[in-house]
């Protein structure tokens, strides 16, 4: 159950997240969710064994976590969340590949780099897809999406989920509480309760569609969703698109913490 | 004003599954009345609130709205003027922000966005909670979601504002205040509750459904005194018209 | 599974990406023109149905351990294949951004891998098959069983496509492959269980809510024909794009780049390289300790030796990444730390 509570948690925290006022949280939407895209696409471009070179991509989140003062714990806590999977798959590269690498005296696998090489892509990607909805929210997302040109029913059933979502994972857990208070010691559902309990619920579900619906077509709706004003892209929603651009294919480019080392050990040319 | 009348013409209605949850009901609400719809359990009176607005169609009679009948054809037209607000404000509020939701029938009636925008901030004045206009509403409190629920039905500025139980679930103190909302709303209004000391001070006339049928159709100060009529239909009179529990007191003379 | 920025190129994340948008805007014409637009509130609750579905555990009889629901078979079951794919596409994409579940550039991949192969393929080729001689508890459960697995062998088998066409792993194909399907049946069995036991809840409570599916209102209806011709069509542009990509290039972007700059590895101009050793001269605080060696160095290295040519194996600039590395970190830090501290000023400043 504490899956359930955890889930509410994370939502309804990005969700008070999205709405402060910053100055990251006012550049525009598009903007924003372009600049991820291009991060992450740059990011996992690297070859395999790369892991230095990963690095100054820190810069990034670490940019966005202070200015739009989000705290760092919450963050890092759901991004560890995810990093099981990634380690399951990652930590069989070294078994795969013996190729040694030889740093100084030091001899390793270079599985090991792979290894760390997606763990850093992990982190980095799975880190700044959170802190843009943190950063942003799921209606300005909304916006961003139409400005993509996603047909509007679309955007308009995704914000629907997004809604609901909050109701029915508080019923779900409302009904597990209830469920466990009588099958005490059980750690899930049985799985003969299984089509009656979520049954329930789907209908429900079902239910209450067909009265948003209805207050929808009360309101007007007949099957075209007509949002607001979409809102301008200024010039410094440009420079701030251009200037991480910039700074992502520069790092891409050029390994800036090799040229950092070699500035300070005097390797090199 | 004629085309603020709603008239509902021997009203009869089946659900699917055979129950008749209607029966010949009949009765003309004029420009600026306050109609309180009251009556037990499983009475009708959702059914009947969905048939005036068209989501439900009866299987006999007929609603006219101003001179209009209320027909497939008739229904974009007429719903522009009746404001419905649901039982459950979670059906109502389905976007992510109170403005967007409050937004949503304006927008759907084709305005420019200026025009929505004062709309918006005209209805979120009246209801009194311009403040949560960018929170989310699952984030709002049972009272909140209440008022913003009336609030996107105000915004597409209806002329007849019809509530299945506004009062439901709700702390005294939001309560009171969608007690005192109502009070000084200028439409014409139709309340359907159990709440009866709600419909006493929100309404002068009292359309009393039992089994689906109208039992009863008069001023509210006959109708909630009426002991033997509302206990025969379910109900019993309003806690602030009964008399004193602790010391028998008179509050109002029987009439 | 849920596929992982991580894992994948930006070849294989973009067209993944393409061919979902393409696949997805159909979905959308056709959910427009076949259905009433009280589906539209529908496919919206069924997603958060789904969302919460897939947080309630259940015990799996005989092992000790629970799973949950996927959810992307029941889509197709009770919402049709069009309206199925799409609301399966909007909670995986409400994954991604809350709970870093997948990712941006893995988006596509995982709307295919979990959207596609139920909707499109096990839900018509094989549950409408299986149900069609008539609804019963029995069909339901042969017919959710079978599709599910099926559908997740698919999804599985994608995985591992993807993650080899990627390149960013070393798992050899068939080692993968060995992993990814045996666990991805089990998943299909319990997938299957929690599918057949709601849909006959349904279809005892309620039936007609399947009905309304099955027949009528056109939405259960694929053109199978259409779909596959469009799916063998996809298959041959994707497969014809990366596999020229695989070939000729060890990634898209450093292709890309390629063609931008002239060579692969860009050479850093002259000038910016003689500014930089003198600043290097008089910044370098390990000027001596010994790892200025050269290519020549460092092909001695035993290891190394067979190794086709690969550039960041250089011990020297090894430690440079190292020492670089951590400065980069600790910089980042610094920042950060500076811009909490300024803020934190203004912020008194201003109350
Ligand atoms: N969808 C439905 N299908 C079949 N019968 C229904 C349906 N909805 C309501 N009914 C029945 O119709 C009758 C009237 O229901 P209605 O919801 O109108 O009552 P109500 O007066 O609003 O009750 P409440 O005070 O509990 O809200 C009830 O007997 C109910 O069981
Ligand atoms: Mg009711």
């Amino acid at each position: 159950m504490s899956n359930i509570v955890d889930s509410l948690y994370n939502i309804r925290l990005l969700d008070d997240l999205a709405r402060k006022k910053t100055f990251i949280h006012i550049i525009h939407p598009l903007i924003k969710l372009l600049t991820t895209i291009v991060y992450v696409a740059v990011l996992v471009s690297f070859e395999r064994h790369e892991v230095s070179a990963l690095l100054p991509f820190v810069f990034y989140p670490v940019f966005i976590l202070s200015f739009a003062e989000i705290p760092v714990v919450p963050i890092l806590k759901r991004v560890l969340l995810i990093e099981p999977l990634i380690i399951g798959i990652g930590i069989l590269n070294p078994l795969f590949d013996n190729y040694s690498v030889v740093f100084g005296d030091i001899v390793v696998s270079r599985g090991w780099l792979t290894f760390l090489s997606i763990f850093i892509k992990c982190s980095l990607a799975v880190t700044v897809s959170i802190l843009l909805v943190a950063t942003t929210g799921m209606d300005k997302l909304a916006l961003a999406l139409r400005m993509l040109k996603i047909p509007r029913i679309l955007v308009l059933q995704l914000l629907l989920t997004y809604r609901y979502i909050w109701l029915l994972i508080e019923e779900a857990l409302r009904m597990m509480q209830a469920y466990s208070l009588r099958a005490p010691g059980r750690k899930g559902v049985k799985i003969n309760d299984l089509g009656s309990f979520l049954g329930q619920m789907l209908l429900r579900a079902f239910d209450r569609a067909q009265r948003i619906y209805q207050t929808m077509s009360l309101r007007g709706f007949t099957g075209e969703y007509n949002a607001g004003d979409i809102s301008k892209i200024r010039f410094r929603d440009f420079v701030y698109f251009a200037a991480w651009s910039l700074f992502f294919i520069i790092a891409r480019i050029y390994n800036i913490a090799v040229l950092i080392g070699a500035l300070l050990t005097g390797v090199g040319r | 004003m004629s085309h603020h009348k709603l008239e509902a013409r021997s009203l009869y209605f089946s659900y699917p599954d055979g129950h008749e949850a209607v029966k010949n009901v009949s009765f003309t609400i004029y420009h600026g009345e306050s109609v309180g719809l009251i009556g037990a359990n499983g009475a009708g009176k959702s059914t009947l609130l969905m048939l005036l607005v068209g989501i439900l169609f009866p299987s006999r009679g007929e609603v006219l709205v101003g001179d209009v009948r209320l027909t497939k054809k008739t229904l974009p037209a007429i719903r522009q003027r009746l404001g419905f607000v649901f039982q459950n404000p979670d059906d109502q509020l389905f976007m992510t922000t109170v403005y967007d939701d409050v937004a949503f029938g304006p927008r759907n009636y084709g305005l420019d966005e200026d025009e929505v925008k004062i709309r918006v901030e005209k209805a979120l004045e009246m209801v009194g909670i311009p403040h949560l206009k960018d929170r989310a509403p699952f984030k709002l409190s049972g009272g909140e979601k209440r008022v913003a629920a009336i609030a996107s039905v105000l915004s597409m500025q209806p002329d007849i504002l019809i509530m299945d139980e506004p009062t439901s679930a709700l702390d005294p103190k939001s309560r009171r205040r969608v007690i005192t909302l109502l009070k000084n709303f200028k439409h014409t209004k139709i309340i359907a509750s159990h709440d009866l000391d709600m419909v006493f001070e929100t309404c002068r006339r009292v359309i009393v459904l039992n089994e689906g049928e109208i039992a009863a159709d008069g001023m509210a100060e006959e109708i909630l005194f009426n002991k033997e009529l509302l206990e025969s239909c379910g109900l019993e009179i309003p806690l602030s018209l009964q008399n004193c529990p602790v010391c028998g007191a008179f509050k109002y003379k029987s009439i | 599974m849920h596929m992982a920025d991580a894992l994948i190129s930006p070849a294989v994340g973009g067209t993944m990406l393409a061919a979902t948008a393409g696949i997805a805007a159909y979905s959308a014409k056709k959910v427009q023109n076949d259905m009433d637009e009280s589906k539209i509130p529908l496919m919206g609750v069924m997603g958060a149905f789904v969302f919460a579905a897939q947080m309630i555990n259940f015990s799996i009889p005989g092992t000790g351990s629970s799973g949950h629901l996927g959810g992307g078979m029941l889509l197709a079951i009770l919402l049709g294949p069009y309206a199925g794919f799409l609301t399966m596409a909007s909670i995986l994409l409400i994954q991604a951004l809350f709970f870093g579940d997948g990712g941006l550039l893995a988006y596509g991949c995982n709307v295919f891998n979990l959207g596609f192969y139920t909707c499109f393929v096990a839900y018509p080729l094989i549950y409408k098959k299986l149900v069609r001689k008539g609804v019963n508890p029995r069909s339901i459960f042969v017919g959710s069983m079978v599709s599910s697995m099926v559908g997740l062998q698919l999804g599985a088998f994608s995985v591992v496509v993807q993650t080899l066409l990627s390149g960013k792993t070393e798992l050899p194909f068939g080692q993968f492959l060995l992993l990814m399907q045996p666990i991805h049946l089990a998943i299909g069995v319990i997938e299957g269980l929690a599918t057949a036991a709601i849909v006959t809840f349904i279809w005892r409570a309620r039936p007609e809510i399947l009905e309304r599916v099955a027949f009528g209102k056109s939405l259960g209806g694929v053109p199978i024909k259409k779909v596959l011709t469009g799916l063998v069509v996809a298959v041959v542009i994707v497969g014809g794009l990366l596999s020229w990509f695989a070939s000729t290039n060890p990634d898209g972007l450093e292709w890309s780049i390629e063609r931008v700059a002239g060579t692969a590895e860009l050479e850093t101009p002259d000038g910016i390289h003689k500014i930089f050793s003198e600043i290097q001269s008089k910044t370098a605080f390990l000027p001596d300790y010994g790892f200025k060696t050269d290519q020549d160095d460092v092909q001695n290295l035993p290891a190394v030796e067979d190794e086709e040519a690969w550039p960041s194996v250089d011990a020297g600039t090894s430690v440079s990444g190292i020492v670089g590395g951590a400065m980069t970190l600790v910089l980042a830090a610094f920042m950060g730390w500076i811009i909490n501290i300024s803020k934190k000023k203004r912020g008194k400043a201003v109350v």
